[in-house]
């Protein structure tokens, strides 16, 4: 079936009438493991704050040999022929511009900013990439820094909504702990098509540890463990299949009935079936068990991706306590008994040290949504879950983070009606609806062995939606 | 003799059984045994593996059918280097197909194996009348136009009339239900005793369903995730009102409730060496410890149909050393209520035991409890090459959850008057 998108992306008679109707049009978003193909400009900007050297050495350790940056001075102006200055500009198209703000600590600084983003916006090629790392505002010594912090968020957001092919904008926080080595797996991820649906983002990366870095980073979850729940189909086989890709031992977990299609993930990525109900009062038991008895007893898990979910939509008015209570369960309840009994570390087959627990939430239970107070509930719980979890739980390098997708085109939103779903999967920055791919992607980097440094957070893969923003 | 080797149960893995006409009416025995295939491959990660051999049969099978089980692991997610053929032994395939797989495991000639088998009532095939088969060959055979159109002129009306596979005795000319209807009158089996136990297999299964017992030994398959001709809420007084449907007249017992339906399905079990479980982090749920196989004279009517069991059992327990009562659970196949209790009546009669058997004393009663716990055929249904492997599995796990040496003993009963049974023994 041709979606409209395609048929407004890709056909000139309809990409006309798009243009005329003033359909933003959607870009083919660069994705997976590929960096950007213009040069990725670095912008250290002064400031009264501590300084820190994270990004540069991130930069470097990823590989990456940055270009400085051009930027908008008056004295650099020309002026063209109709008299007007003309800023300085690339000579050719860039890639991707790295602003290291953590040092901006008063709002006459924040000019570093505007000076390097304007010449650079103009140059960015498609799937351009707008990294801003900042000092957590919290972390800073005086209002006036926090204040300047904040407002590297409003930038990001409104820089988000401005680029246009498929360019994405985010904010990465730090503090002056945070090493170049805890920094890279999120600016290596930010750089990558991997972050292609992840645009309008502030998280924090605040730790000094990266962690483990894996041998092969082409393979960084080789002899580990990871559990998908959810994963017979939609986005929890998208991201059974990068975990594969990237080299897991897959564990793919789903309720007995999605069986036949359980069996089709499993054999086609080589990992194994369990069938269980994750409300089951011994899921966690199960899953431990599985991973003792099949993994070797000594075998523990690196990651849990608990991405099972139900949706029961029904007006708040409407909505009895099954529909309530379901929902909570499969969201929320199942996800905190298995996280209690895995995190045991006398329970064989739970955790590793140094493990990954990454929930799924939804920009639903961000913004809320009107006939989803339920899945709200569900969803926002998930991100109190792992807010209050991550601090528990650092001192055994084990981190707990959570996604929240938007619009991902699954076989479940093809069903949505199609004036529905053509607003839905338009509302946002990249004027187009997500791929579990993108969540997928997203999931994994959190999940990384050198991905230590990044917990508590809750990263939405909408394409900056406007739902929640 | 050197001390052979042990012979494990891994697991199993069974699509849910289907009513004949059922949720599987339009599919093949080798689309069957392909989502098994799967769904074993799927539950103990063998993608892409060979594995030493698998062996399945089907009872009623298609002339296309003729290389069944290869054909199936070339479209299965197994190396396509696995060996694999076709056996049957009529409702003994799948476990006759475990023993052979089981045995040379045993001598070391294999170290892992799918054994299992298929049936599909839904999809039977059709063979054409003898006649027009012999019109059709000859026309085949013939060497000009006018001997072809003579072949074809030699056909009559009646010649067209298609053949279905007969579910009844080659040499009797009676069904299955038939020749059973006389052994459970000749026993003397209640009404209410068969429909006792019919309803205890319902409710049985339907509790093990429930409890997620067959969690870890079926995969869904065509929208069906729960066997089809289960009927939780059945009870002995519902199946009273149902009419005999074998045997005539006064004391007819056997209705449809309290005897199997036809249905469609597969089932596979994976069995192996010890070293290659270990070598794979596998569970081991049972070893494979002896089986036996009877058969009885039927077609002179010295003996029923369905009684080969009665006898397979009693020479199996004398070569192992063991009493009927040494086991902790029994798998006796429902081809009907009444074969069950027929064959434990026989286990405990004087009489049989002095005159059939040659034994002093008969083998006596069993604990009834430990019988057929999580239900049978009766409540499953009995697509017929399918169900030792449902059996081999579900019994392999109830030993495992039970520890350590519980031991188990399977006997199912098959058309040609033979009888297949084996003991498995939790390790
Ligand atoms: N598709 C979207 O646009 C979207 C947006 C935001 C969030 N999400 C979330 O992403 C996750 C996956 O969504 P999807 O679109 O792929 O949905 P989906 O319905 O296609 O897949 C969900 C899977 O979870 C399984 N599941 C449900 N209950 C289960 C249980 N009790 N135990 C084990 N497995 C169970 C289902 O069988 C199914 O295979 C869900 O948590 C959903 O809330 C999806």
């Amino acid at each position: 079936m041709t979606k409209v998108l395609d048929v407004l992306t890709g056909n000139p008679v309809a990409k006309a009438v798009g243009k005329q109707l003033g359909v933003p049009q959607a870009t083919e978003l660069r994705r997976g493991r590929s960096l950007p193909t213009g040069d990725v400009v670095l912008a250290v900007l002064a400031g009264s704050g501590a300084t820190s050297s994270a990004t540069r050495e991130a930069l470097k350790g990823l590989g990456v040999t940055p270009v400085d940056a051009v930027r908008d001075e008056p004295a650099a102006r020309t002026t063209g022929e109709d008299g007007r200055a003309v800023p300085p500009a690339y000579s050719s198209k860039i890639g991707a511009v790295v602003l290291d703000a953590t040092a901006l600590a008063t709002v006459p600084e924040l000019e570093g900013v505007r000076a390097v983003l304007r010449p650079a916006l103009r140059a960015l090629g498609s799937s351009g990439r707008v990294i801003v790392v900042g000092t957590a505002p919290e972390l800073t010594d005086s209002p006036e820094a926090a204040a300047v912090q904040q407002a590297l968020e409003g930038i990001t957001r409104s820089v988000g909504k401005e680029l246009r092919k498929g360019g994405t904008a985010n904010l990465v926080l730090v503090s002056t702990e945070t090493t170049g080595a805890a920094l890279s797996s999120t600016l290596s991820f930010l750089l990558e098509g991997r972050s292609a649906y992840v645009s309008g983002q502030p998280w924090r990366v605040l730790g000094a540890e990266a962690g483990q870095v894996p041998s092969d980073p082409a393979a960084p979850f080789a002899d580990k463990v990871v559990v998908v729940t959810g994963a017979a189909r939609g986005i929890g086989a998208g991201i059974a299949e990068v975990f594969a890709r990237d080299g897991a031992s897959l564990v793919v977990v789903d309720i007995p009935a999605a069986g036949e299609a359980l069996t089709k993930v499993a054999n086609r990525l080589g990992g194994t079936a369990l069938q269980l109900d994750i409300t089951s009062p011994d899921a966690g038991q199960k899953i431990a068990a599985h991973v003792a008895a099949r993994h070797g007893k000594d075998a523990r898990i690196h990651a849990i991706i608990h991405n099972a979910g139900i949706t029961r939509d029904k007006l708040l008015v409407n909505t009895d306590e099954d529909r309530w209570g379901s929902v909570l369960e499969v969201n929320l309840a199942a996800e905190i008994r298995i996280n209690e009994v895995l995190l045991d570390a006398d329970v064989a087959g739970g955790l590793a040290e140094g493990g990954r627990i990454v929930g799924v939430a939804s920009t639903s239970g961000v913004a809320g949504n009107r006939g989803q107070t339920n899945y709200a509930a569900s969803k926002a719980g998930v991100i109190g879950l792992v807010r209050a979890e991550a601090p528990v739980v650092a001192d055994r390098g084990i981190t707990v983070n959570a996604v929240a997708p938007g619009f991902i085109e699954t076989e479940m939103t093809d069903r949505i009606p199609f004036a529905t779903r053509e607003f839905a999967r338009r509302f946002n920055s990249l004027s187009q609806g997500g791929k579990p791919v993108d969540v997928a992607e997203t999931i994994a980097y959190l999940a990384a062995p050198d991905s230590g440094a990044v917990t508590g957070q809750v990263i939405r893969v909408c394409g900056q939606s406007q739902i929640g923003a | 003799m050197a001390q052979a080797r042990n012979a494990v149960i891994v697991g199993g893995n069974r699509i849910p059984f289907g009513k004949a006409g059922g949720a599987y009416a339009s599919v093949s025995n080798q689309d069957m045994l392909t989502a098994a295939l799967d769904g074993l491959v799927a539950r103990f990660g063998l993608a892409g593996q060979r594995v030493g051999e698998v062996a399945a049969g089907a009872v009623l099978k298609h002339s296309r059918d003729f290389n069944l089980t290869r054909e199936t692991v070339l479209g299965s997610a197994l190396d396509p280097t696995t060996p694999a053929y076709d056996l049957q032994q009529a409702c003994g395939t799948g476990l006759e197909a475990v023993i052979q797989v089981a045995n040379k495991i045993q001598l070391g000639q294999i170290d892992s194996a799918i054994a299992g088998g298929v049936d599909s009532a839904s999809d039977a095939p059709i063979a054409v009348g003898e006649g027009l088969r012999r019109a059709l060959l000859r026309a085949n055979h013939a060497k000009t136009t006018a001997q072809r159109i003579q072949a074809f002129a030699s056909i009559r009306p009646g010649d067209l009339a298609p053949e279905t596979p007969r579910n009844s005795e080659p040499r009797t000319g009676l069904s299955m239900g038939e020749h059973q209807a006389r052994t459970a009158k000749e026993w003397g089996i209640s009404r209410e005793a068969q429909d006792e136990l019919a309803a205890a297999s319902h409710h049985n299964m339907a509790r093990a369903w429930d409890e997620g017992f067959f969690d870890d030994l079926v995969t869904p398959f065509r929208k069906l995730s729960k066997d089809q001709g289960l009927r939780p809420e059945t009870s002995v007084e519902k199946l009273a009102k149902l009419s005999p449907v074998f045997g005539k007249g006064e004391g007819a017992t056997m209705t449809a409730g309290n005897s199997t339906p036809l249905s469609d399905g597969a089932a596979l079990v994976l069995v192996s060496s010890e070293e290659w479980a270990a070598e794979r982090n596998l569970p081991v749920l049972a070893r494979f410890v002896d089986a036996e196989v009877a058969a009885v004279d039927y077609v002179s009517g010295d003996e029923g149909l369905l009684m080969a069991p009665a006898y397979a059992v009693p020479r199996l327990l004398a070569r192992q050393g063991l009493s009927l009562q040494d086991f902790d659970l029994y798998e006796i196949h429902e081809a009907f209520a009444s074969t069950v209790l027929t064959t434990l009546a026989a286990w405990e009669d004087e009489e049989f035991a002095a005159e059939r058997l040659g034994l002093d004393a008969p083998l006596g009663a069993i604990d009834r409890s430990r019988l057929n716990v999580n239900g049978s055929s009766l409540a499953a249904g009995h697509p017929f090459a399918a169900t030792g492997g449902r059996i081999v599995a579900s019994l392999a796990k109830m030993l495992s959850d039970k520890g350590p040496g519980s031991r188990g003993l399977i006997s199912i009963c098959a058309a040609g008057g033979q009888g297949v049974v084996a003991i498995l023994e939790a390790v």
